[in-house]
């Protein structure tokens, strides 16, 4: 994990009189800033089609980040993320289709659903004991459950889901401007550096500790008094409160939501995937991930769509995107199984101790 | 229970075990009463119910078929297969592309899917599944999740998204004391449960299956009585993924073929393996026949929801409740 890197540059360089190394969660912190200074440019140099592809790599990102504070740092593997991506969507769609709130009240309703669930959901699987894959199909049933009883629920619409009402011109408290206007970009960038920084600041509080000690050993942490069910309880709270974030900001991107949409498996799929291709438990293992993940589909699009020769019967077949990141996950779980950000980690860390 | 290939020694198995498992049946039976008994009250037409029972112990033998894989590799490997709805798909779409090429009758392109699927199940496992890299448990779930989304999508990539069908030469609607039933479903009930005999035959009877329960209950201790794990592994995946393709070929005639057809059967299908113990081939029956008239039930009780919700709601129950199953013991 990053740590380990930063531990080692303390060894190679002991007495040098410099200022001391930055603390891990300032490094981190320090990173995040250049990262997300450097993308404040991005959608006005990118062409719009590419300024799309941006926006959906931000959501991708909240969603990993949302989902890895819990599989990750937690080590409570969740399959049913959809269901906390899609309470956020659909209570900030609900209150703004049918009360007309702001979606940004609309946004922090839906955490807090999201974290009362993810904290009833939590309850029992943790009260009854569920481990491993047990506690992964719980998650996955209940995400499924929610997506039935909307699907049949006259109260939101049903199958047929909502559509954000249109605005004239632009305003940043309904969250809606013209289509392929920077500032969804810009609004993605400070959620998606907020979702980052606070998992940065949980992994680094005596929480996010107690919860990495609980994974790592639960009856350990236990027996030196770590109070696990309340800190178990706090990392789901807070992982599904993210993700509904990214649910919410969904909703007012793209202008509509349906079950499939918000409550179906391919999201959690989505986050899973994205988190495990860059790095399960590492910070910025969902920030690789969601750039490769969210690219993907767009290059394959651009592929398929008009087809080198080779591969001209293919034209206008969906599915390669899926095939390409299906793949990776496969040979990135059984080749580099802290992910492509944890490895490079783990590589650098390793020469500098040399 | 007899069939478990979990711990159960054959030693423990007191008459105190059985009496136990006996028990929990009459229970389960009696919940199963209740529940169609209100039914009847609610619905008010005892052929609309009798009909909905017919119908769901049909499909749910359905669905035990093809449970009966998953629950032999998950109590033998301990690897939740979250590809064995896509192998079921890919074996329908063999399946399907064999009548279509040869014109057999959709049953016996068994005599196909079911070494197509072995073979597949061994490459897998092999190449993908044993060694270091498939080790820890969410390893296993997310090399057998990328592989359903693998499989899938390049169905759907070559074969594109159009259902396919296969209809059963003959096809036949019977009356069972008034209930409407057609020739494939009865035909396919008929399989699943061969099939469940079949393969607790094995189990019990053969030295494989000797082997492979004595692989199940003590891993290194059957390594220490000379059994190759590794290649009972191997052995019991391929199995496992062999069930899928029998259940394809009974199932052809029934269904759409689909890329995604596995996934509505994948959710089911583990439901149905907890509901009867993981690691439990007649338990995986009668789960089955279990989820099919909770199905059934459900669409009478709840009107207009969808006929999973019952089904979710039953797994969670199970989950939190009895997570060994109905017939399994807590360890």
């Amino acid at each position: 994990m990053t740590d380990t890197a930063v531990e080692s540059r303390r060894q190679t360089r002991p007495g040098a009189p410099a200022a001391p190394p930055l603390r891990p969660q300032n490094r981190q912190f320090a990173v995040l800033a250049v990262l997300v200074l450097l993308a404040i440019p991005l959608p006005l140099i990118l062409p719009s089609a590419q300024g799309a592809v941006a926006v959906r790599i931000l959501i991708f990102l909240i969603m990993a980040v949302g989902w890895n504070i819990m599989s990750g740092f937690g080590g409570m593997f969740s399959f049913g993320h959809a269901a906390y991506f899609g309470l956020g969507a659909y209570t900030s769609a609900y209150l703004l289709v049918e009360h007309g709130v702001s979606p940004w009240v609309g946004m922090a309703a839906g955490m807090v659903v999201a974290a009362a669930v993810a904290m009833v959901i939590g309850y029992f699987s943790f009260r009854y004991d569920l481990k491993g894959a047990y506690f992964a199909l719980a998650t996955f049933a209940f995400a499924e459950m929610l997506r039935l009883v909307t699907t049949s629920s006259d109260v939101v619409n049903g199958a047929v889901g909502y559509q954000v009402p249109l605005i004239q011109g632009s305003s940043v408290w309904q969250m809606q401007f013209p289509a392929g206007s920077p500032a969804y970009f810009w609004i993605a960038l400070v959620l998606a550096g907020g979702a980052v920084a606070l998992s940065i600041l949980f992994r680094h509080s005596p929480a996010g500790r107690y919860v990495v000690a609980i994974r790592d050993d639960e009856l350990a942490a236990a027996s030196v008094g770590a109070p696990v069910m309340r800190h178990k309880l706090l990392t789901v709270a807070l992982s599904g409160a993210i993700t509904a974030v990214a649910g919410a900001f969904y909703t007012q991107y793209y202008l509509f939501i349906d079950p499939q949409l918000a409550f179906g498996s391919s999201v959690s799929i989505e986050a899973i995937v994205t988190a495990v291709i860059g790095g399960i438990g590492t910070i910025w293992g969902p920030v690789v991930g969601a750039v490769i993940v969210g690219s993907l589909s767009d290059v394959t699009a651009t592929l398929l769509a008009t087809p080198p020769e080779f591969l001209s019967f293919l034209q206008g077949r969906s599915g390669l995107d899926v095939i390409l990141y299906a793949v990776m996950l496969i040979l990135i779980v059984r080749l580099m199984p802290k992910g492509i950000f944890g490895t490079l980690a783990d590589k650098i860390s390793e020469r500098r101790r040399r | 229970m007899t069939a478990t290939i979990d711990t159960d020694a054959p030693e423990t198995r007191a008459p105190s075990a059985t009496l136990a498992v006996l028990k929990r049946a009459g229970v389960v039976g009696a919940l199963v009463a209740v529940a169609i008994a209100v039914a009847l009250v609610q619905s008010g037409s005892g052929i609309v119910v009798w009909q909905s029972v017919v119908t769901g112990l049909l499909t749910g033998g359905l669905y035990g078929l093809i449970a009966m894989g998953l629950t032999l590799i998950f109590g033998v490997l301990d690897i939740v297969n979250f590809a064995h709805g896509a192998l079921l798909a890919v074996a329908m779409f063999i399946s399907f592309g064999v009548v279509q090429a040869t014109g057999l009758h959709p049953y016996l392109t068994m005599l196909v899917t079911v070494p197509a699927l072995f073979l597949v199940g061994v490459l897998v496992h092999r190449g993908l599944l044993s060694g270091s890299g498939g080790a820890t448990l969410e390893n296993q779930l997310l090399i057998t999740l990328g592989l359903s989304l693998l499989l899938e999508n390049g169905l759907l990539l070559f074969f594109g998204a159009e259902p396919k069908n296969v209809g059963l030469p003959g096809e036949t609607h019977l009356d069972v004391f008034g209930a409407v039933v057609a020739g494939s479903r009865l035909y396919a009930f008929a399989g699943a449960v061969a099939l469940g005999l079949a393969l607790y035959w094995m189990l019990q009877h053969t030295g494989l299956g000797t082997a492979i329960r004595a692989v199940a209950s003590n891993g290194p201790g059957a390594e220490l009585v000379g059994i190759n794990v590794r290649r009972i592994h191997t052995l019991t995946f391929a199995i496992g993924a062999a069930c899928a393709g029998a259940a394809a070929a009974l199932a052809v005639p029934l269904l759409s073929v689909t890329p995604t057809l596995g996934e509505q059967f994948n959710i089911t299908a583990f439901v149905v393996v907890v509901l009867g113990g993981m690691g439990n081939v007649v338990g995986a029956l009668v789960g089955g026949l279990l989820i099919g008239l909770v199905e059934q039930l459900t669409t009478i009780y709840l009107d207009g929801q969808s006929s999973l919700l019952g089904v979710f709601v039953v797994f969670v129950l199970v989950l939190f409740l009895r997570p060994q199953g109905l017939f399994g013991r807590r360890t």
